[in-house]
């Protein structure tokens, strides 16, 4: 009945392999669908000896392989960013979507980069992490004016609000100049296809910090997620952690709307999902939502990409698609 | 069962490894603490009693650290509380919170090893050591048995349980509990209170417990404070503390202090009056 117990929790020791099998497999697939679909051992023979001379290998390499690392860091971003919000304020409903955060990056993408002209590629993913920060303040002072003060449900509420008003400032931009705005039309729904190249190299660090920062504040998330003064009682500075995951949270949406525009639900569906199998504890929680949200957003991709071929439709509609009907789910189950 | 008395309750002494010093909590003219001044016996069961909005849970919370204090000194082991650094404290004083809640699925064994949060570091993970301290706190407070089972599934005296046992896996001299009885049946709300009173008892850990009930509170504490207005208007063993003219002063509450013939313990029986021959409410028609 009571074996002496090694870990406060069970290993599958098969678990992460199998994931990272999975995840593989998942990426090769990615690259071998599109106009033309390259067969999966040609796109093995790509990776391991590429040969410039061969068409399939080169499309592979210039065009799909980088697709593929897009759509995998973008998710990977989004779910761990989603996982850190719903731990950190104990809100199953806690997303980088819902609570505003991608919209406000959107926002002051395309307000400095249509309206300024500001399109420095460096300053991309700051000024979406600007836009970020602004959103969720403007969120969380609009639910703590309600009655009842900053709830799951007031968030939600007025996450809602500052995402429609937002969404709405970006559709009027995108019609006043449908000319120059033209290649910001990644920034309406979410989108893979649009990615500028000069911006993707300025928004590895932020991809890289925002990682490392919750993969080390993960433990420290499992205990905030049991109550603000439990943590105290444990010895926790909680305030240097909430500035921790506020920043990580930050830094990785802004990098993924820098690529890849709004991607909605990533980073509420991927968690929930990944507690079904994973438990509560962050430690486990955190990478394997960084696994699942990679596969995640590379399946939705390709679905993306499939369903109405030749037409492609915005990955980020696929995403919402999917996500609305969990969402709906867990107001009825959690909130 | 044997019955109990008095005797087996430690002396009062100057013993105290937690000294609260002429405390306020709140800021302005009305803080919600103030001037409270308490040495924690050391090894016994103290426990707070108070009106609602006496300020009770706010002075516990200030002795927790989780309130910081406008005025006045909480010191432990002599050091003042402010200036350690808070997993030092959490290494030798635990709390727990009123009402706490576990994140929906997590397992029971889970709850009680973030008890060893102060205990870990980056560098220092999870050992055996770790595992023997959950293992015993679920042991001592009798919830083993629940080890693999989502904390949400158990009862109200039984989740309790976990959250004592997560407190115990800290392993620390001093306990601070925010009313762990409320809500509960009597007869569970005695049954955490044993389990309390043993573990000053036979780890000679010091226990601070709020608690609203108070004939509870007269049948364990070791050491009675009673608190109005955020001020100490009463405080020591229970039989000196625990009379008609305290409870009138502290709630207001007119009663009868009776002794059990069992433990020599007071217990309050309020004075109901006589049955009004016309209701009050009908009388005003």
């Amino acid at each position: 009945m009571t074996a002496p117990s090694t870990r406060p929790a069970r290993r599958p020791g098969f678990a992460p392999l199998l994931a990272l099998a999975a995840l593989a497999l998942a990426f090769a697939w990615h690259v071998s669908v599109g106009a033309k679909t390259i067969p999966l051992p040609v796109v093995a023979e790509a990776l391991l000896s590429y040969d410039a001379s061969v068409f399939e290998h080169v499309v592979i390499v210039d065009l799909r392989l980088p697709r593929a690392l897009l759509a995998a860091m973008v998710g990977a971003a989004l779910a761990v960013s989603g996982a850190l919000m719903q731990g950190v304020t104990r809100n199953p409903l806690a997303d980088p979507g819902i609570l505003g955060l991608l919209i406000g990056a959107s926002f002051a993408v395309v307000l400095f980069v249509g309206v300024f002209d500001l399109a420095t590629p460096a300053l991309i993913p700051l000024i979406a992490a600007l836009g970020a920060v602004a959103a969720a303040a403007a969120v969380w002072g609009i639910a703590s004016a309600a009655p009842g003060g900053a709830m799951p449900l007031t968030l939600v509420l007025s996450g809602a609000a500052i995402t429609a008003f937002l969404g709405a400032l970006v559709t009027i931009a995108n019609l006043l100049d449908e000319q120059s705005f033209e290649q910001l039309r990644v920034w309406m729904t979410g989108s893979l296809a649009g990615a500028q190249g000069g911006v993707i190299p300025w928004t590895l660090p932020w991809f890289g910090v925002g990682l490392v920062v919750a993969f080390a504040i993960a433990r420290q998330t499992t205990a905030l997620a049991m109550g603000e003064e439990t943590a105290v009682g444990l010895g926790m500075n909680v305030g240097r952690v909430k500035a921790l995951a506020l920043f990580a949270v930050v830094a990785l949406t802004a990098a993924a709307v820098a690529i890849a525009g709004p991607m909605g639900f990533v980073g509420l569906v991927v968690p929930h999902a990944v507690r079904l199998l994973a438990g509560q504890d962050y430690r486990r929680i955190v990478p394997w939502s960084a696994i699942a949200g990679a596969g995640y957003l590379l399946v939705v991709d390709v679905a993306a990409r499939m369903v109405l071929a030749p037409v492609e439709i915005s990955t980020g509609l696929v995403t919402a698609l999917l996500g609305a009907p969990i969402f709906v789910w867990l107001v009825r189950a959690r909130l | 069962m044997t019955g109990y008395n008095n005797s087996d309750a430690p002396e009062e002494s100057a013993a105290s490894r937690l000294r609260v010093a002429g405390v306020a909590v709140g800021y302005g003219d009305a803080p919600i603490v103030r001037d409270v001044s308490l040495d924690v016996p050391d090894g016994a069961l103290t426990v707070l009693v108070g009106p609602n909005g006496s300020g009770k849970s706010t002075f516990m919370k200030a002795m927790a650290r989780v309130l910081p204090v406008s005025a006045g000194e909480i010191r432990l082991d002599g050091r003042p509380l402010r200036s350690t650094p808070t997993r030092e404290v959490a290494k030798q004083l635990a709390l727990l919170p009123q009402g706490p809640i576990a994140p929906e699925g997590l397992r029971v064994r889970e709850l009680v090893a973030q008890g060893r949060y102060p205990h870990q570091s980056l560098l220092r993970q999870w050992s055996r050591e770790d595992a023997e301290a959950v293992d015993a706190a679920m042991r001592a407070a009798d919830v083993i048995q629940f080890a693999d089972r989502p904390v949400s599934d158990l009862s109200g005296g039984q989740r309790q349980r976990c959250w004592i046992a997560m407190v115990l896996a800290q392993e620390t001299g001093i306990l601070l509990l925010d009313e762990p009885t409320t809500f509960l049946d009597l007869k569970v709300q005695v049954d955490l209170m044993r389990l309390l009173r043993r573990i000053a008892r036979e780890d000679g850990r010091t226990l601070v417990v709020v608690l609203h009930e108070l004939n509870v509170a007269a049948a364990f504490a070791d050491h009675l404070v009673m608190m109005k207005d955020g001020r100490i208007l009463a405080e020591g063993r229970v039989e000196r503390v625990f009379t008609a003219a305290t409870l009138r002063e502290v709630f207001g509450l007119e009663a009868n202090v009776l002794r059990d013939p069992a433990s020599g313990r007071p217990v309050c029986v309020p004075i109901v009056g006589p049955i009004e021959t016309v209701l009050p409410w009908r009388a005003a028609q």
